[in-house]
């Protein structure tokens, strides 16, 4: 989390070919590999891995609301939970939920929230389980991605697919996907969701120091990437409902 | 919702096409700011902030502590919120539920992130021994907006803090008989603002808080560069919306920003 870190050490983020520590170019994806319904007791299910990322999503419902009081007689609701293995990390992360899982859960709910249609659905939830195996740099948009894809999965009606990925800012350069390395000694750390048909924003944080053009201009690199994403999206779903027949 | 909600929102969404607010301010005039400091004696620093009739106090606590095992040159900056019950009949006591963690988590990101204070000069030994500065916002009253009221609150409080300095001796900080003051290298402002039905309006009241379809935070630094943002609620913003808040945050919080340096302490 800190990017005041002192381990700018012995790393090159940003070499002057343009060359990322991993080899990557300023504006490219890390290797992205979605697949669809890979859980059998969920409703709806997907599992991503996003670089180093390793992470499964379940969906269930529309189903009844326990606690009940939660339950809105003129709408579902929609509840999220981000939760980290143990195992995830390098050093072991206790069990129990995080502050930070915490607001995360409830960043990804309200990315997802204005892609789904639950008014058809009132006094019931649908639940979005996300379990990160394994965390790299911008685990909440591949989170995101799954998550989207997952609902698609169970067949809840949707405006569109929220598609997401991280723009950061290192060694002066505005640079697509920050991995760990970069999120950890980079100058800024910008996760965007956008859902690429009706172009709207429905997730973005920020911490690092940009200028207002820097601004604009992560925003811009951050829908691009989304929209490689989105096609990614769209396969992973194909490729489960049509076995790949129709391209 | 309930079905008063419901019908505020129907007045606040027709007086919102005439372009007004309902407690007839501007779209972009945030509520009277009034900051008292030095309210706890006990306390290195102390603000009381009333945005409109959002109060919050925060109190600043300074003292050793050992550094975080990855971070052994720096000192140890934490920043948390709580909503007392006595703020709004709607609070209960108890753990807190996942609005006020993303409250006291956004208001710490800005003062963090921003580089508020250096705290590289917060070490005594380096990976032994280091200056804590807690923040700690308790919310008396609440009227919509705590992330701006809480963020002025803690600015504030760290402005006008002494610094105690301590020595270390066999490995133990002992207290010295001198005060300086806290590192500052610029001043965050969190400006958040509220989009209902494509209106954007800054610094939200509780009756449109409770009615706004997405909400954005914004903490800018002394140089007007964006150094926080979090969205939040259900709805979505467009390109050109957040390119819209951007340019808001920046000349609304340089306005403010003056505000808050009158409480900055010169050594």
């Amino acid at each position: 989390m800190n990017k005041l870190g002192n381990m700018k050490t012995n790393i090159t983020l940003l070499d002057k070919d343009g060359i990322r520590c991993d080899g990557r170019k300023i504006d490219e994806l890390r290797k992205i590999s979605l697949q669809v319904g890979i859980l059998k007791n969920a409703n709806g299910s997907a599992y991503i891995e996003f670089g180093n990322n390793k992470i499964l999503v379940g969906v269930f419902g529309p189903r009844d609301v326990h606690p009940k009081h939660l339950a809105d007689t003129n709408t579902g609701i929609l509840r999220c939970r981000y939760h980290m293995s143990p195992f995830s990390v390098s050093e072991r992360k206790n069990p129990a939920p995080s502050r930070r899982e915490i607001e995360i859960s409830k960043v990804i709910k309200e990315a997802l929230q204005p892609s789904v249609i639950l008014n058809k659905f009132p006094r019931t939830v649908v639940d979005v389980f996300v379990e990160v195996l394994q965390a790299d740099g911008g685990s909440r948009c591949a989170a995101l991605n799954a998550a989207s894809v997952a609902l698609a999965d169970a067949g809840i009606p949707m405006k569109d697919i929220v598609s997401a990925c991280a723009v950061g800012k290192v060694e002066d350069n505005i640079v697509l996907d920050v991995n760990n390395e970069e999120d950890q000694a980079g100058q800024a750390d910008m996760p965007v969701g956008y859902m690429p048909n009706l172009e709207k924003i429905t997730l973005l944080q920020l911490d690092g120091i940009l200028t207002p053009s820097e601004y604009e201009k992560c925003i811009d690199v951050a829908i691009q990437g989304c929209k490689i994403i989105y096609k990614i999206q769209k396969k992973a779903l194909i490729d489960k409902f049509f076995k790949g027949d129709i391209a | 919702m309930t079905i008063i909600d419901d019908l505020k929102k129907n007045k606040i969404l027709g007086l919102l096409k005439n372009e007004k607010r309902i407690d007839g301010r501007e779209f972009l005039e945030p509520r009277s700011i009034k900051i008292d400091i030095d309210l706890i004696q006990k306390a290195n620093g102390s603000a009381r902030v009333d945005l409109g009739s959002t109060s919050v106090i925060a109190g600043v606590k300074i003292q050793p502590d050992k550094p975080f095992p990855d971070l052994g040159d720096r000192g140890i900056f934490i920043c948390t919120a709580e909503i007392l019950p006595l703020a709004h009949p709607d609070v209960e006591p108890g753990p807190p539920g996942e609005d006020v963690i993303e409250l006291a988590r956004v208001v710490d990101r800005g003062i963090r992130e921003t580089g508020m204070i250096d705290l590289s000069k917060l070490v005594l030994e380096k990976n032994k021994s280091v200056i804590g500065i807690f923040v700690d916002n308790s919310i008396i009253n609440h009227d919509g907006n705590l992330f701006d009221a809480c963020s002025y609150a803690s600015t504030a409080a760290i402005l006008s803090s002494n610094l105690p300095t301590w020595e270390l001796k066999n490995d133990q900080p002992v207290l010295l008989d001198e005060q300086s003051i806290v590192p500052i290298t610029t001043i965050p402002v969190s400006v958040t603002m509220g989009l209902i039905n494509d209106y954007i309006i800054v610094d939200p009241n509780s009756d449109e808080w409770k009615c706004m379809d997405a909400r954005i935070t914004m903490i800018t630094n002394s140089n007007g560069d964006i150094c926080a943002l979090q969205k939040g609620d259900s709805g979505s913003f467009t390109y050109d919306q957040l390119k819209e808040c951007s340019q808001i945050a920046i000349s609304v919080g340089s306005k403010i920003r003056k505000t808050l340096m009158q409480y900055k302490i010169n050594s």
